[in-house]
């Protein structure tokens, strides 16, 4: 884990597995399946693994897309961790952050039919706690399985 | 990047005036492919003339919402043609994407393809 990662919010702060990708959808999309292998290897079951799998999507496209801007020269940083009770991920872009305050409510009428704006919703519903740094540029986010207690 | 070859990610097939689309991703993920998947449908909108599009995902098993995004443009270009969107054969756990989000109430959803073929 690079200097540049934003740490200071993070409870803990190790992750026993750390990927670098430059803005490039396809590595990202190698990082969701190297999780998803891990993830059965846990033996998760199929609806754990559609919504990490989905969650961390959404979270690596933001962070490509609207964090680094799809610039080559940026790029994304993962950490996560894999025990029998939890999966736990951080995502770090290199760009100007955001403030997900601010992101409009997508299941208001009026926008519905906008065809973007819902990755933080549905991040938000799949794991059990979905956090950002001050900057937004990193988002952590873990998700417990049934019957686990949050430590 | 390379770019992926442009192969056909749609199975297409006409009953009726209604064009039926099936998908040969089972998984509707990277942006790479949805971009691609994007084309390939709005193509039966703009170029081909169809105007009655029965979506059926029977064969997928996981979509993220720039998929949904897809869908959300393929309705519009559809509505303002004056033509139709269906979808069908949702499997629960995609469906509840769509419950979230509330797209539930922005498409006509059927659950089994005689139905939504019946619905247009």
């Amino acid at each position: 884990m690079t200097d540049e990662m934003d740490l200071k919010f993070l409870p803990g702060g190790k992750f026993s597995t750390k990927r670098v990708i430059p803005s490039d959808p396809a590595q990202a999309r190698d990082v969701q399946e190297e999780i998803e292998q891990a993830l059965r290897g846990h033996c998760y079951n199929d609806r754990e693994i559609f919504s990490i799998k989905l969650a961390v999507e959404e979270a690596l496209v933001n962070a490509i897309k609207h964090g680094n801007q799809l610039d080559p020269a940026k790029e994304v940083h993962i950490g996560y961790n894999i025990t029998p009770e939890r999966f736990e991920v951080i995502i770090s872009d290199e760009g100007a952050g955001f403030d997900p305050r601010e992101v409009p409510d997508p299941t208001a009428v009026e926008n519905l039919e906008r065809p973007s704006g819902r990755g933080l919703m549905l991040m938000k519903h799949y794991m059990t706690l979905v956090n950002y740094s001050e900057t937004g540029n990193t988002v952590y986010m873990y998700k417990l399985r049934n019957g686990a207690k949050s430590t | 990047m390379s770019s992926p070859p442009r192969r056909r990610r749609l199975e297409v097939e006409d009953i009726g005036d209604v064009t039926v689309v099936n998908f040969t991703d089972r998984k509707i993920l990277d942006e790479q492919n949805i971009q691609i998947i994007g084309e390939q449908l709005f193509s039966l909108v703009d170029e081909m003339g169809r105007r009655k599009v029965l979506l059926n995902f029977g064969n997928v098993e996981y979509l993220s919402s720039a998929a949904l995004a897809k869908f959300i443009t393929l309705n519009k270009k559809l509505q303002k043609a004056e033509g139709r969107l269906i979808l069908c054969n949702i499997d629960p756990q995609i469906k509840e994407v769509f419950e979230i989000t509330k797209l539930n109430k922005l498409f006509t959803i059927h659950d089994e393809e005689q139905a939504a073929l019946q619905a247009f």
